[in-house]
């Protein structure tokens, strides 16, 4: 199937198949954050469902924070992909129940956070960070432990910052909440 | 009448995140560190994602045409129902940070007990946004243990602050009678729950640095959850309704 062959026409509405749904899986794997481009809504883990409803494919999507600005855009980039995959009228919800945490971030977001110079969160939010305890953050850049926290607010609400003090560098950590 | 009392305690919550939120934005371009300006934006950010929440869900249940944009920028002072604390003006850093802190020892009480609610749309907001205030009231609680036990000065900025704004403390202990009514019946969170936790959590930072805690706060004439506030929150609506107002149709 070609890009845009469904979205002309009701053809969109139509019987579910196990391996569309794959394939929105893998369209949904080439939207990346705008934030942070190297890492896609699954890797975040804020794509909470996908199935078919009333032939359209639906999705549930949730915000990582409540003011997050990027929320409306990367709904829209999903919508965009979906539809220039073939899907037509992607049907989008977004749920706040149960709220994101950074636990759902995948191994490979995590992985490609950390080679993009983020360092990703550390642990789990089973409180030990959200009750003070500040949590042991590696540099992303030489990978010593030997950092400082700056501030706990760096340049998005999801993220500190941080000071590497070995190669001096600063750098943003992917807050555990 | 339920679903009335309902509604007054969701403009409650989102008007004081909002108008917290605007406030933190007139920090904007003005703050002492590039750091701590990241910090205000983003602090103000997750009020203003918290409150569109709030004043969403308030709108349907209101049903009369208006959405959440609609209640933020087309009602007047006296349909607002923010505490009072959040509309004054930020003044220096050590005033700026104590209200941010007695907000947040507020809000974070309201939030632990909300996220248990019958409600299932208000817990589910609530527990979302009790993530993002736990760091919020960890760093204001930190900045006024900083401020407080720092040099003289700051410790006699952190004093006036607090002869300036502790009589606004006195709505974080109330609840109108419809707040107990919610409360009672799981939908809200307890007035007198929030008040103790809250006073609990600014005397142990206050004790920690050895900020004298004044006696509690008398009600006075003005009442936030009754729409009678003080002059600022006109001055600062107008600037923050000023676009949509003149320019109904405007959209970006």
């Amino acid at each position: 199937m070609r890009p845009g062959e469904l979205i002309a026409s009701d053809r969109g509405a139509r019987a579910a198949r196990g391996d569309d749904l794959a394939r929105a899986w893998a369209v949904l794997e080439q939207v990346m954050d705008p934030e942070v481009p190297v890492v896609s809504v699954v890797d975040l883990g804020i794509v909470r469902d996908l199935g078919w409803r009333a032939g359209h494919l639906h999705l549930v999507v949730t915000p990582t924070y409540s003011g997050c600005p990027a929320t409306e855009v990367i709904e829209g980039d999903i919508r965009q992909a979906l539809e220039q995959a073939g899907f037509a009228a992607p049907d989008l919800e977004r749920r706040l129940t149960p709220a994101w945490s950074s636990d759902w971030i995948s191994d490979q977001g995590r992985e490609r956070l950390r080679r993009y110079g983020i360092a990703p969160p550390e642990g789990s939010q089973s409180k030990r960070s959200l009750l003070g305890q500040a949590p042991q953050v590696c540099c992303p850049q030489c990978g010593s432990s030997h950092t400082e926290l700056l501030s706990q607010f760096g340049s998005t609400a999801c993220k500190a910052l941080y000071r590497c003090r070995e190669c001096l560098e600063p750098f943003d950590y992917f807050k555990c909440i | 009448m339920h679903n009335q009392a309902l509604i007054q305690y969701l403009l409650l919550l989102g008007d004081s995140a909002l108008i917290q939120g605007q406030r933190l934005c007139q920090w904007c371009g003005h703050a002492p560190a590039l750091e701590e300006e990241l910090a205000l934006m983003n602090v103000g950010l997750d009020l203003v994602g918290q409150a569109r929440n709030w004043l969403e869900y308030a709108a349907e249940l209101s049903d009369d045409g208006r959405d959440a944009d609609a209640l933020a920028f087309r009602r007047d002072e006296r349909a607002y129902r923010n505490l009072l604390l959040v509309e004054q003006p930020n003044g220096d850093f050590a005033v700026t940070m104590l209200k941010q802190f007695f907000y947040d020892a507020w809000h974070f009480a309201v939030l632990q007990g909300l996220s248990q609610s019958q409600d299932p749309r208000i817990a589910g907001i609530a527990a979302k946004a009790l993530k993002e205030v736990t760091y919020h009231l960890r760093r204001s609680g930190e900045w006024v243990q900083r401020l407080g036990g720092g040099t003289e000065e700051s410790r006699q900025r952190m004093l006036t602050a607090i002869a300036l704004l502790w009589r606004f403390t006195v709505e974080l202990a109330a609840g109108s009678d419809a707040e107990l009514r919610l409360a009672e019946a799981g939908i809200g969170a307890d007035p007198a729950q929030v008040g103790a936790a809250w006073l609990k959590q600014v005397s142990a930072i206050f004790a920690s640095v050895e900020l004298p805690l004044p006696k509690a706060a008398t009600p006075f004439y003005l009442s936030g959850r009754t729409g009678l506030h003080s002059e600022h929150l006109g001055l600062l609506l107008a600037e923050m309704q000023f676009l949509p107002r003149a320019y109904p149709d405007a959209t970006w």
